[in-house]
């Protein structure tokens, strides 16, 4: 079974292409609405060759970037201020949970009204998912230090520094490192999301573009891209997660099986 | 005062308190000044009443979204349970689709708003499809990833009682993989509301996601803000209900989590 894994993986996805075209060639569908694969495909490295396509896939990666890092660095610090100070945790308990589920698009009007159709209200929308994902996880696991532990650190006269560095951040870093993991895929899916309606420049205006040109083809090598985008993202973050927690139980384990 | 009655005096002063000193400082910031962009609460309080609350724009923009948003939903979930527990207990199409699934499941679903208008139009339809193209992908990956991690002790038990088909399917592997499941669907809820606000953005003319905007392009600020109010309403509500009903599915999973913590 082992061996066989990625032989089957591979045949799953040669399998989705011949699908694809299949479909498309045969008429299934119109293929004015969904080209065959290889069409999209060609389309797809024509696409690479060009510039624009280049400078809508770096304003993307940098709204992106920026996004994750303003929410990333606002949600630790107010994450361990308020998960530190148990009357602050307790007092903000119903503001947060009543923040959190408001779903970030329903700023987007809002962003557009403060910033104008630019990066800044972009970034406005990408900000604000992601940072309740990684302050929530931050929460979480300061809330998750051991008792015994805890005690067994007072008791051995550890300062209030030494119990942060000892007990305290390697207990939340697990967490904290998932909400991030989490927040990169939220933030990149925000950024398309803004650049589609807000139209700021990146790949979500130009698949905009291609959509009302209409460039079929163009629009669905874009939509690839954003997909690959996408998964290196995930995976990416993910074997840095499992870099980092290299001594974490949770992934040692992983590692035996 | 007794002790327990002051308890929970400031447990309650604690969770309404914060809220309270917000929805002041805003009015205080916002008296006085003749901010176009901030509102005071006052005015997007009679905003909300007047716009939302009347019985023309319920039936015809709140009621549809949220109509559209619980089919969409309920399609993921159960396209998701059911397509997952397949996948999830046949090692063979687990290897086949995993790497497609996980590229899918990357594509950002607004992305696809475009493709999917192209190929179903402006309507219901498509709305549906944009929400279950978004939504379904937590529910299906974390069902398979349930059911592949079921407890081989039960999995044997069942084999070796000979209990197979629906009855195995519902006594032994929803219930294991509930936990998973629910956590997906959790996913799925918050993904769904976003996504059936961003249907409507998009070359519509009713819905939620389309009066915020249209209240935004005519610059009626108040009803933008009021617009956004209900949203988070919306979107409180949903997590509360999902709470509840994730309370009752997995009593037995909290149990004995708290029996094996001690």
């Amino acid at each position: 079974m082992r061996t066989i894994r990625p032989v089957l993986g591979v045949l799953g996805v040669l399998g989705f292409m011949v699908t694809w075209e299949v479909v498309a060639r045969t008429g299934v569908v119109d293929p004015k609405y969904v080209p065959p694969f290889t069409t999209t495909a060609a389309r797809l490295v024509a696409e690479l060759g060009e510039p624009k396509f280049w400078s809508a896939f770096g304003d993307t990666l940098l709204t992106w970037a920026l996004g994750l890092a303003i929410a990333t660095v606002a949600a630790i610090v107010l994450g361990a201020v308020v998960g530190l100070v148990p009357f602050l945790r307790r007092a903000t308990h119903t503001t947060v949970e009543f923040l959190r589920p408001i779903p970030s698009v329903a700023i987007i009007p809002l962003a557009i009204l403060l910033a104008g159709l630019s990066r800044e209200a972009a970034l406005v929308v990408v900000v604000y998912a992601p940072f309740w994902q990684v302050f929530i996880q931050v929460l979480y696991g300061i809330a998750d230090v051991d008792t015994v532990a805890q005690d067994t650190a007072r008791s051995f006269g550890l300062k209030r520094r030494q119990r942060l560095r000892h007990l305290v951040l390697p207990t939340a870093l697990p967490y904290v490192i998932t909400g991030f993991r989490l927040a990169a895929s939220i933030a990149l899916v925000l950024t398309i999301t803004a650049e589609l309606i807000i139209k700021n420049p990146g790949l979500g205006r130009q698949i905009d573009l291609y959509r009302s040109a209409p460039d079929v083809p163009g629009l669905y090598a874009l939509v690839l891209v954003t997909g690959l985008l996408g998964l290196v993202v995930n995976l990416g973050t993910r074997y840095a997660e499992r870099r980092l927690l290299h001594w974490h139980p949770s992934v040692r384990k992983e590692g035996v099986q | 005062m007794m002790p327990a009655v002051r308890r929970s005096l400031v447990s309650v002063g604690l969770a309404v308190g914060v809220p309270i000193l917000l929805v002041l400082a805003w009015a205080l910031a916002t008296q006085g000044t003749q901010n176009l962009y901030f509102p005071t609460p006052g005015k997007v309080f009679d905003a909300f009443t007047s716009t939302w609350l009347t019985g023309a724009t319920m039936t015809k923009h709140v009621l549809p979204s949220l109509g559209r948003f619980a089919i969409g939903v309920v399609l993921s979930i159960v396209i998701g349970i059911v397509a997952g527990t397949a996948i999830g207990a046949t090692p063979w199409l687990r290897s086949l689709l995993e790497p497609m699934l996980e590229f899918f499941r990357a594509i950002p679903p607004v992305a696809l708003v475009p493709v999917i208008m192209l190929i179903l139009g402006i309507d219901d339809s498509m709305k549906l499809a944009v929400i279950v193209s978004g939504s379904v992908w937590p529910v299906l990956l974390n069902t398979i990833e349930g059911v592949r991690a079921m407890d081989p002790v039960l999995t044997d038990t069942s084999r070796s009682y000979r209990i197979r088909g629906a009855l195995a399917y519902r006594y032994f592997v929803l219930p294991a993989a509930s936990p998973q499941i629910m956590a997906g669907v959790r996913l799925c809820l918050s993904i769904g509301l976003i996504l059936m606000v961003i249907s409507e953005m998009f070359a519509a003319s009713s819905g939620l996601g389309y009066q915020i905007l249209f209240f935004q392009r005519q610059y009626m600020i108040a009803e933008m803000w009021s617009g956004i109010v209900l949203l988070g309403i919306v979107g409180v509500a949903v997590a509360a209900i999902f709470q509840l009903v994730e309370r009752r599915v997995l009593h037995w999973y909290h149990g004995s989590r708290e029996v094996s913590r001690g």
